[in-house]
Order: structure tokens, then sequence, then C-alpha cells
């Protein structure tokens, strides 16, 4: 988990770090330093278990040893206890890191004779922090002693003073206490200690509990004030803080495919945003799945890692029903890139949830996170609840570039656009498959209803789902409204009918043309010869006609001769004239 | 009914035995002060008072201050100061405060009875 940077101004308090996951972010660094620390809560809420950790992490992160003073609990239960949380107690008592003491008060061994301090508890104490030069302390539960000790005003003036010892002994102390019926805890504790109080609570509604964690109050510190779930497991305690309470993820623009390539050309041909937040949305058995599993798919094949969540079906089914559309996804759960989370959303509480998805993801360190579908959520609990809890999801996954990807089943009563659990603010990426129902036939569309910081395509799919995986086909929309399946190929066909009739025309009409280009040529050529041949006749006629002029002056002059009746002049005038 | 009565006398016997006997056993006592607070002194001085009175000759008394030996406070889990531990005649019982009570400190060492 990524620790927030709080840049405080300086003189600030100086804070001790817990070393429990998600604490030391809510509270901007951890307990006070040098401060007693009120952990109060009902019975069973983990108050032990947070002291204990704090010394733990204390001694092996921060180098800070610890003494764990036990009002209830002998010190072999105590190591017994914190060794199911992976905790070895024995080890780091050893290695002079914690020191144990458990303070043991018998009420019926004990007579009170007149007055008396708390001294010895002082020196016990002192002791055990001076063994081992303790920077941090552990009272569990201190309130113990009003059950032993009957001369309660004693008990409260020598518990102010040992909270004030603490201080001045300025090591940083947990003192747990019973809560109470209308106070904080039983003995109102939190009237000495109250620089800081934080609250665990252990509630169960709806057969589910859910553990929460609250800073009640922290003098001179920013915290946050909101209740915080809470785990614990074997790896010890959790807090999950809302991050990134300000709207600061890292954007990136890099694109990544959806998996289908007509979805991708639909948003832009590239796909989603990395670490966006995609819902899918829709009816009963619209492919939903097979969408998220087309995602997971690719994704591994780009070599990413994807966890996927899955509320409803098993990972083994869900693999098989996937191989039917044509998506392996065995290969990469073998491969490691790939890994399932099946658990019913009813089997523990949302925040339960929201802890197992916060340690699934910080182990598994996932590229892509899918679940599939999240309003099963709803059953039981409430939809603010859900949406908070949806919200604290998509914000921690964001905060951490995640690209994730929600599916979720719509009911057909109420619109497809507003049932989704109120979460469509949250999302950047919203596709809607549909069924369209028509001549008897029930297909699915898909469309793009938002996509963030991209131009998308406002088209209708038909989505068909064959054994080689999720096609989009586009729709016809026409007067009789949209047509799908059947009713589209019969359009197709139709159309194709129309095309090869009109292919038919063309090639008829070019035929003609080359008919009539041949029929002009012919009769261009018929005219050519038949000019031609008036050429020459009139060749013929034109020297003919020549040939009689020339005979014709030819026998004029021979005549001429004949007759010699030439005179210089007249013959000029005769040569003139001709 | 013979026979319970019979098993009656004998418990009640025994009890007076075991009651004859406490006065004799040796008390085996130890105070836990913290260095010369007036507590501390007054639960000393009081308590002195107390054993030469009641315990003439049968006890032993062990006056240990929690400063010099504060690994002590943790082994003999001393909260309250100053205490006194019967530790025999059983059975163990704690006694805290000034002993300026006379009456419950002999309660407690169970010298007097309810």
């Amino acid at each position: 988990m990524k620790r927030t940077e709080h840049s405080l101004p300086r003189a600030t308090l100086l804070k001790s770090p817990t070393g429990i996951q998600g604490f030391d972010e809510i509270t901007a660094g951890g307990l006070p330093a040098g401060r007693p620390t009120l952990v109060c809560g009902s019975a069973g809420c983990g108050k032990t278990l947070f002291g204990m950790e704090f010394l733990v992490r204390g001694a092996t992160l921060y180098n800070e040893p610890g003494v764990f003073m036990s009002f209830e609990e002998t010190n072999e239960e105590l190591i017994k206890n914190v060794a199911s949380l992976g905790f070895n107690l024995e080890n780091l008592i050893e290695q002079k890191k914690i020191v144990l003491d458990h303070v043991h008060i018998e009420r019926s061994e004990i007579e009170e004779t007149g007055e008396y301090d708390l001294e010895g508890l002082f020196i016990r104490l002192g002791y055990a922090i001076d063994s081992i030069g303790a920077k941090r302390v552990v009272l569990d539960t201190i309130e113990s002693l009003f059950a032993g000790l009957p001369n309660q005003l004693i008990l409260r003036a020598e518990l102010r003073r040992l909270f004030r010892w603490i201080k001045d002994k300025g090591v940083t102390a947990i003192i747990t206490g019973e809560r109470g019926e209308e106070t904080l805890t039983r003995q109102g504790l939190e009237e000495y200690v109250s620089d800081c109080v934080i609250m665990l609570d252990h509630r169960v509604t709806e057969q589910t509990s859910t553990r929460r964690l609250r800073v009640v109050k922290y003098r001179g510190s920013l915290h946050g004030t909101n209740e915080y779930p809470f785990l614990i497991d074997e790896t010890g305690f959790s807090v999950l803080p809302i991050t990134s309470l300000g709207l600061e993820h890292i954007v990136s623009s890099e694109r990544i495919s959806s998996g289908i390539s007509e979805l991708d050309k639909m948003l832009e041909g590239k796909g989603y945003y990395r670490g966006s937040t995609v819902l899918v949305s829709g009816t009963a058995g619209v492919g939903k799945t097979s969408l998220a599993a087309h995602f997971a798919e690719a994704a591994c094949k780009r070599g990413e890692r994807v966890l996927y969540f899955c509320f409803e079906e098993s990972p083994n089914q869900l693999m098989r029903n996937m191989r039917s559309v044509g998506i392996k996804l065995e290969p990469w759960v073998q491969k490691g890139l790939l890994q399932f989370q099946a658990t019913r959303p009813t089997f523990y509480g949302l925040e339960m949830h929201l802890a197992v998805t916060h340690k699934a993801v910080n182990t598994f360190k996932p590229d892509i996170v899918i679940m599939d579908p999240i309003n099963t959520f709803i059953l039981g609990d409430k939809e603010y609840e859900v949406k908070t809890m949806l919200m604290r999801i998509v914000d921690f996954l964001k905060g951490n570039q995640i690209t994730a990807l929600f599916t979720s089943l719509t009911s057909t009563e109420s619109a497809l656009e507003s049932s989704d659990v109120g979460i469509s603010s949250l999302i950047d990426t919203w596709l809607l498959l549909r069924d369209i129902e028509l001549n008897g036939e029930r297909n699915r569309g898909m469309y793009v209803l938002k996509s963030r910081g991209m131009a998308n395509s406002n088209q209708i799919r038909e989505f068909i789902l064959t054994d080689k995986g999720v096609k989009l086909r586009e729709v016809y929309i026409g007067s009789s409204g949209v047509l799908t399946g059947s009713a589209r190929l019969a359009q197709e066909a139709h159309e194709s009918a129309g095309l090869l009739k009109r292919q038919h025309e063309i090639e008829r009409k070019k035929r003609e043309l080359e008919r009539k280009r041949i029929v002009m040529e012919a009769q261009v050529a018929a005219l050519h010869a038949e000019f031609k041949a008036d050429v020459s006749e009139a060749l013929k006629n034109i020297e003919t006609e020549q040939d009689t002029i020339n005979l014709q002056k030819n026998d004029r002059i021979n005549m001429a001769v004949s007759r010699k009746s030439f005179v210089e002049k007249s013959n000029k005038k005769k040569h003139i004239k001709l | 009914m013979k026979k319970k009565i019979e098993e009656s006398v004998g418990t009640t016997a025994a009890f007076d035995q075991v009651m004859s006997g406490l006065h004799e056993e040796k008390y085996i006592l130890r105070l836990f002060i913290t260095g010369t607070t007036n507590k501390s002194v007054l639960a000393l001085t009081n308590l002195k008072k107390i054993c030469e009175e009641y315990l003439n000759g049968r006890y032993e008394l062990e006056v240990i201050d929690l400063y010099q030996n504060p690994g002590l406070a943790i082994e003999e889990q001393i909260i309250a100061a100053p205490t006194l531990i019967k530790k025999l005649p059983l059975p163990f019982r704690r006694i805290i405060g000034d002993m300026s009570d006379i009456e419950k400190v002999l309660l407690g060492l169970e010298i007097k009875k309810q």
C-alpha cells in the first residue's frame, strides 16, 4: 500500500508510526509520540491485538522496544493468542525487544487497611521499561484495576498520576478500555487520556459482522474522521482508509485494448484508458462475463496481471463457460498472470469484502481488476453502503493505476441507466448490453453509454457470441425499428439480392454499350469506305475534264497552224484570249 | 440419619482442630514498602505493633523496599504500596494500605474471625 505523504507544517506533533497497515495513513503518521493513546471498544473488537501489533511492529520495524502490561491475559495466553496472527513473541522477548508483564489481581485476596498508592505498579512498569529501553508501552486493560481495588478515589488519583508519569517518561503508550454504556470507556478513562482516542467497533448487521475503527480525537493533528473498516487476519491488523480523498490520482493516457477489436474501434480504435473504470451493465445472459473474460485474456496476452473476483460462479465453471466462446483462461492461471478470487457476496460484510479486495490487490499487484458482478452486494445491504464501498474500491484501484472492469446485472423492470447501484458517476467508460426482442427472437445489442475523455461511437451494435469469441455487428435501424438476428440476416440477404440484381443490370448495360460501340464503329468504317470511293470517283472525273481541256487546246492550236492565218499581232491577241 | 450426624460432628471437630492449630502456626509475612514515604513508615510501625500484640514470637517479617528490588514487584505481583503478603499460614492474602485499620489487618491475617 502506498503511504500518503502529508506535508505537515513544522513544529507539529511528533508521531510514532504503528506499522499497522492503513492506520498510519489516516492519522498522518501514527500515534502521538511520547503520549498515551486510549483505544476503546467492546469485547472482542481487537483492542489487545491493536496494542500488540503496535509493539511488535515497533520492535521489528522501527527498532523501538516495548512493554506489554496485561491485566487480563497471562503471558502464556498472550504468546499463544498472537502466534495465530503471525507474531513470534517468544523470539522478541528473547531478543529483549518486548517484555510481557501480567498483572494479576485477585479481589478475594486483597484487604484494604488504609491509605495506599499504586507505586508498586509504577515500579513494575518503570523496571520493565528500563530493562529493555522501551519506547512503547501497552496497558491492557487497566480498567481491571477497578474490579480488584475497591477504593475508587485512590485509584482515579493514581491513574491520573500514571498517565502523567507515562508522558514524563516519554514513552508512547496505548491504554485500552472497555466500552461503557454512555461513555467511551466504562470507567471514564477518556478523562485522563485525552491526547488521542481511537474507537474500535464490531457490529453485526444482517448476520454479517464488520469491524470498524474511528479516530475520535487526536489533539494537535489532522486525522481522518470517518469510520474505517478494518480486518484482522493471519498477517495482523489492517485498516482501510478511503484512499486519495482529494481525487489526485495520477492519470494515464495510455490505452489498452478491450480484447474485442470491434469494441476498440468504437472507442477511437484504441480501447479503454489505463487506470480507468469500466462498467459493463446489462440484463441477465447478455454476455457481460464474456466481455470481461475477453478483456482479461487480452491483458494476459500483453503480459499483464489480472485479478478476477467472481461472486457468482466458481472459477472452474467460469473457465469452462468461457471455453465455449473460445476464450481460454486456464493457461494464464497456470502462468500465474490470472488469479481468481471467488467468494459469495453474502459470505462476509461489505467492509470485509473491501478489506479482502485491498489485501488481494496488495499481494497480487494486478494491472487489471475485474469484479463480476458488483450488484450482488446489494443483497441484504443498503444501497448507500454499497455505493460507498464501491467508491472506495474505485478510488483505491484508481490510486494504484489499476484498470477496473465491473459487470453489473440490471433488472428488467427498472431503467437500464439508473439501476446500477448508483455508481454511474464513478465510471469512466460504461458499456451497456441489452437484449432486443423482435420477431420472436432475443438478440443482444451493445452500445457505449459514456466514455470519458474520448470520442466514442454512438452506434448500437449487435453483440454476437461465437465460438471464436464476441463479435460486434452493425445493426439495422430503419423505419421498422432496430433489426437484429434473423431479421438482420434477412435484411442482409435482401440487400445482397438487390445488389446482385443491380450488378447484373450494370453488366447488361455494359454489354449493350459495347454492342453499340461496335455498330457505330462499323458504320464509321462504311462511311469511310464510301467516302474513299467518292473521292476516287471525283478525282477520276477531274482528270478526265482536264484531259478534255488539254485536248481542245491542242486541237485549236493545230487548227490554226493548219490555216496558217497567224499574224504576229492577232496571234498575240488570240493567245491572250486563251 | 445417624451416620450424617456423626459425619457432621466429625467435620466440626476437624475444623476446630485446624483452627486451634492456626494459632500455633508460624506466620511468614512480607511487607513491601516504597522507600521512606509516610505510608511506608506508618505501615511498618502499625504492623510491628500488631505482630507484637497478636503474634508474639511466632511470626517472621521481611521488609522489602521495592525501589531497591523492583524485580520483586513483578515476581510477587505487587501493584499497591504498601502491600503486606501473608505467605503462611494459607490461604495466601494481600493486605494493602498503611495498616491503620487494625480490625481489617487482623481480618486479613485471619487472626480474628469475622
